[in-house]
């Protein structure tokens, strides 16, 4: 047995699904649960569970500045989770990882502090037209305020980035290039050190959304040489509630203050304050400790399992769901091969609207998401209302993607 | 989900009765719902009377959304604007003759919010969830 199949045997999913506990329950009467929508969220194993209940069963306190034992506890706990989070990423430092809502929040945080100190009239930011709303309104509204110019590298039929259109957009030298590193719609995952590379070269820096890379694949912040990236907890296993920005020290250090208040500041006076180091510059107000605490072992979950081997078998999987949907007669798939794109698939029927395929799919136990999934210009782009999105992660089976089939046949009949 | 799915929805989303649009008309609108990018436009004819006597509804979505627009539109043929402003949430949901969760209440009311709208002359900032309470 080589390396590889010896990996892939170690990844053993009926072991792995024992430790989420939703995925026994029954959704309808001796219907059990079929999740297919955590591109949407994920669901939490046993150790994240336990280790916000430990938390809070045991050490609860707030963090930083107390001097007593769970105030001691619980800033250690905080801070090891930021650790882990900042070695599961490959930071340099656990400074350069900030604490944040959720993936929104991060990249707020950048068009509010590092846009306005550095953007201003007729500066360009590249964008493309697959972004999730998070990663595009932030955007919009620094540019009614600013009257920036915003550019969106086109998405082609096959659901990729068009590169040859982003080099011409590098022409006319963009401050920013902000782009998803992996489609929440199409599930193309992205060039995305190649992306950086050609933004570098002519000046510009790069904001990675990393909401559905960094739960799927493997990502090392520093190899792709990524200037900013944003992701969230709850779609990787973790509690929702919070999120992650990873920012270069160097930039991160520049940058005026986002939210203000307590654990942000090193010293305060009646008119003036002095900004606290980094991380804690970024986080004003008591954070998500225990979320933050859950994130830690989520991040521990997944390394534990291998990231190269996640990202294995969510291509097994998507590989044989792309086979078994193109087989239903009429089904439209949208987005690019399986070599190129993650455990997403979003598609269409002519007969039935993506709410009665996810309605009727619903009384099986089968949990789709529909709709414009926070995309519409995609949508628009590709001019359909909505799409029905079956996605899958380290929990899900061949057998899983079967009954999807089987139900996406049940609604065919009924619309017929 | 049998019941959700009952003959006279898939029927009605299959076969509307009132689907078209209507020029020239005494009123017409058109609305979203965010959630899911379902679309609804009426278009409504009323006789010096104020009776309703031809209306039509265009648009796109599930067939929760699309059916109970065309129930609904030919509920209204022979009403009055008064009484069509006062229908209610219970009153469409009487015509589809389904219980529906929260998530799909939205696809089914859309049709009576942009109704009343129009009905009520408002301007598109003006709609909200209130005229279907």
């Amino acid at each position: 047995m080589s390396t590889t199949d010896h990996m892939i045997a170690a990844f053993d999913v009926q072991k792995i699904r024992a430790d989420f506990p939703i995925l026994s329950r029954e959704v309808h009467p001796a219907v059990p649960l079929i999740y297919l929508d955590s591109t949407a969220t994920s669901q939490k194993p046993l150790q994240v569970i336990a280790a916000m209940d430990e938390f809070y069963r045991y050490s609860n306190a707030n963090i930083h500045r107390g001097i007593h034992v769970l105030a001691e506890e619980s800033t250690a706990a905080y801070e090891s989770a930021r650790e882990r989070i900042a070695a599961f990423i490959g930071a340099a430092t656990p400074r350069e990882v900030i604490f944040t809502r959720n993936t929104t929040e991060s990249i707020n945080l950048v068009t509010q502090s590092w846009g306005r100190a550095n953007l201003n009239l007729g500066d360009m930011v590249v964008l493309t037209e697959m972004e999730h709303h998070s990663n595009l309104v932030p955007w919009q509204m620094l540019a009614q305020e600013r009257s920036l110019r915003l550019e969106f590298i086109p998405v082609t039929g096959d659901g990729l980035l068009d590169l040859d259109e982003y080099a011409r957009l590098l022409r006319l030298e963009p401050k920013m290039v902000a782009f998803t590193h992996m489609s929440n719609v199409l599930g193309t995952i992205n060039p995305a050190a190649e992306i950086i590379r050609m933004a570098h070269e002519v000046g510009a820096l790069t904001l990675v959304d990393g909401a559905q890379s960094v739960p799927h694949l493997p990502v090392d912040v520093q190899a792709l040489d990524a200037d900013f990236v944003a992701f969230s907890a709850h779609k990787m296993l973790g509690p929702s509630g919070i999120g992650i920005l990873y920012g270069r020290k160097a930039l991160l250090e520049a940058m005026p203050p986002f939210l203000g208040g307590g654990d942000m500041i090193k010293r305060v006076e009646l008119r003036s304050f002095q900004s606290n180091a980094l991380p804690y510059k970024f986080e004003a107000g008591t954070p998500a400790i225990a979320e933050a605490i859950g994130f830690g072992a989520a991040v521990d979950y997944l390394a534990n399992l291998g990231m190269e081997a996640v990202e294995r078998h969510e291509r097994q999987i998507i590989t044989y769901a792309l086979e078994r949907l193109e087989e239903i007669p009429g089904v439209k798939v949208f987005g690019p091969a399986a070599e190129q794109r993650g455990g997403v698939a979003s598609f269409t029927l002519p007969e039935a609207h993506a709410h009665d395929i996810s309605q009727i799919l619903d009384a099986d136990g089968i949990a789709v998401r529909a709709g414009h999934h926070c995309a519409m210009p995609l949508h628009t782009k590709f001019g359909i209302p909505a799409t029905a999105r079956a996605s899958f992660y380290v929990y899900n089976t061949l057998e899983e993607v079967d009954r999807l089939v089987d139900g996406i046949y049940k609604v065919k009949k009924l619309f017929s | 989900m049998d019941d959700l799915y009952r003959e006279l929805i898939i029927d009605r989303y299959k076969n509307p009765q009132f689907r078209g649009e209507l020029d020239p008309h005494d009123f017409t609108f058109e609305d979203d719902n965010p959630y899911c990018g379902d679309h609804i436009r009426v278009d409504v004819r009323v006789d010096d009377n104020d009776v309703v006597i031809e209306a039509a509804y265009s648009g796109e979505g599930c067939s929760i959304s699309q059916a109970s627009a065309d129930l609904l539109i030919e509920f209204i043929h022979g009403k009055t604007l008064d009484e069509v402003k006062a229908l209610t949430k219970d009153d469409l949901l009487e015509l589809l003759g389904i219980e529906l969760g929260p998530v799909r209440l939205k696809c089914a009311l859309l049709s009576l919010k942009v109704l009343k709208a129009g009905a009520y002359g408002l301007g598109k900032d003006e709609v909200s969830d209130d005229l279907v309470e």
